[in-house]
């Protein structure tokens, strides 16, 4: 990361930037269009069937119209919005992970170091983030390992499941690549799993939030837009400094 | 303070604006411009599934011992239309299947005649656009042996399913599909489900098979099959009686 004056450093690269807010504006559509497909038929249940007549492990109900897109019930106008921004959603996630994995993002910003990967360094980052101390000076230049393991998870966990289960539950997918819903144990479960990881997905999102509230909004959010971020300084014998930049802003 | 002040303005500007993001999706939904770009990611994904399949490629067939303990029906579940109760009192014995449209020899072909020729069994998983699946055993004749007695036009490029029954008794459900499904070699009209004559829920006394796509294509109460060159004076225009009602894509193998 290119350092100018004391404090400022260049963070985030332009496919990082570009792929955050894509993904954001995929995911926030995904998400309130898949609660609303949800609602057709709000049962779950596991294996390669499933209908009314059949056991659900999970029944909740249709969630509220100030989830889901569109806001009153219309299957097909969600079904248009999810299937519209999928193919979108799912072919800048590839470019970004070929990027990520090829272009050294991976290997310098999230793979996690052997020295770093100790019971240790995990109980002090969980302890660090539990008093809502973040880091601060030179370790807030780079990603902590809680951050590594949240991002790492995402974009090469929950994303891909979502994506993979999604194309599961196509007829015509389950056709072309049959091996596709069955690794999942049917059409059922791959419903069910995509449930769940757009669930992980929106606890990410919320505490992906949070953090960035606590690590000074006006920075995180600018250094995502122009790249630049100032690193907040440590001062000594203070839980929690306001972040510098909320002056300047 | 006003630091405070700052973020507890910034996560209610969050939640208003989540609201307002889904009022907003709402609102350019309302524009034809945007409507017609959501509604062509269905070419999209009828040309990518289909450059991942062969058109024979077939739908995944199941074990006897998998299937669905009961197959739950959907749409109409008795078409209860005068002439659709006098029929099912006769037993079908004056239905018929009428074959026309652009074909060299109509045909009119009653339950006992399809029973004849040469059946088709599979067990297939039947997925509804709502996301519940059904596994059920279907015995039926294969469209393509119909087309081929009936002498299908060169110039036919759909078939279109004319059904008894009037969803919410108003409108006659209808479906069509192209001649890559039309002469897929699981593509059938089915008589029987379970081994059992197809009951009045599940489309008595003749529906449509067309596996590799969702559950509203599989026409129920077949009286008559079309085949056209166009499907835009067809009722609506859009091919289905969902396609024309509530924007369902045509293609529905997603």
């Amino acid at each position: 990361m290119a350092s100018t004056g004391k404090n400022l450093i260049y963070r985030h690269r332009l496919p990082t930037r570009l792929w955050h807010w894509l993904n954001a504006v995929c995911l926030y559509v995904l998400f309130t269009s898949g609660l609303g497909i949800f609602n057709a038929h709000p049962r779950l249940y596991w294996g390669e069937y499933g209908a009314n007549f059949d056991p659900s492990w999970f029944a909740p109900g249709r969630f509220p119209g100030w989830l889901t897109l569109p806001e009153h019930y219309d299957l097909a106008m969600s079904r248009h919005w999810h299937l519209f921004t999928a193919p979108i959603f799912a072919f800048s996630l590839l470019a970004y992970m070929l990027w990520s994995l090829f272009g050294g993002h991976f290997r310098r910003d999230l793979a996690i170091g052997r020295r770093e990967f100790t019971i240790a360094h995990i109980w002090h980052d969980l302890k660090e983030h539990a008093r809502l101390r973040l880091p601060k000076g030179e370790a807030a230049t780079r990603y902590n390992l809680l951050q590594k393991i949240a991002y790492s998870k995402l974009l090469f966990l929950f994303l891909p499941v979502l994506i993979l289960t999604g194309l599961a539950m196509s007829p015509g997918m389950d056709a072309a690549w049959p091996w596709l819903t069955q690794m999942w144990g049917g059409r059922q479960s791959a419903r069910s799993i995509h449930f769940i990881a757009a669930w992980a997905t929106a606890i990410f999102f919320l505490v992906h939030i949070a953090m960035v509230m606590l690590a000074g909004p006006l920075n995180e959010v600018r250094s995502m837009i122009t790249g630049w971020f100032i690193v907040p300084q440590e001062k000594a014998g203070k839980m929690m400094d306001p972040p510098d930049e909320e002056g300047e802003a | 303070m006003s630091i405070i002040m700052t973020r507890r303005s910034l996560v209610a500007g969050l939640g208003v604006s989540a609201a307002g993001l889904l009022a907003g999706c709402d609102r350019l939904a309302e524009h034809d411009a945007v409507r017609e770009a959501l509604f062509s990611a269905e070419n999209f994904h009828e040309w990518a599934q289909r450059s991942l399949m062969d058109r024979n490629t077939l739908a995944r067939e199941y074990r006897p011992d998998q299937i669905s303990p009961f197959f739950r029906s959907n749409g109409t579940r008795n078409p209860n239309t005068e002439s659709y109760k006098a029929l099912w009192r006769g037993g079908f014995a004056d239905w018929r299947l009428k074959v026309d449209g652009m074909v060299a020899r109509p045909l009119s072909i009653s339950l006992p005649q399809l029973m004849a020729l040469p059946a088709r069994e599979q067990i297939t998983r039947h997925d509804c656009v709502e996301g519940w699946s059904a596994i059920g055993k279907w015995r039926g004749v294969p469209l393509a042996a119909i087309l081929r007695q009936a002498g299908l036009s060169s110039n036919a490029r759909y078939l279109v399913f004319h059904c008894a029954d009037k969803y919410r008794g108003t409108v006659p459900y209808y479906e069509s599909i192209d001649l890559v499904d039309a002469l897929h070699p699981q593509t059938m009209l089915a008589y029987a489900l379970n081994d059992a004559p197809l009951k009045i829920s599940n489309g008595a006394p003749l529906r449509l098979r067309v596996e590799r796509q969702l559950g509203y294509k599989h026409a129920k109460y077949l009286m008559r099959i079309e085949a056209v060159s166009d499907l835009a004076n067809i009722y609506g225009g859009k091919g289905g009686y969902w396609e024309d009602r509530a924007g369902y894509d045509w293609y529905a193998g997603i």
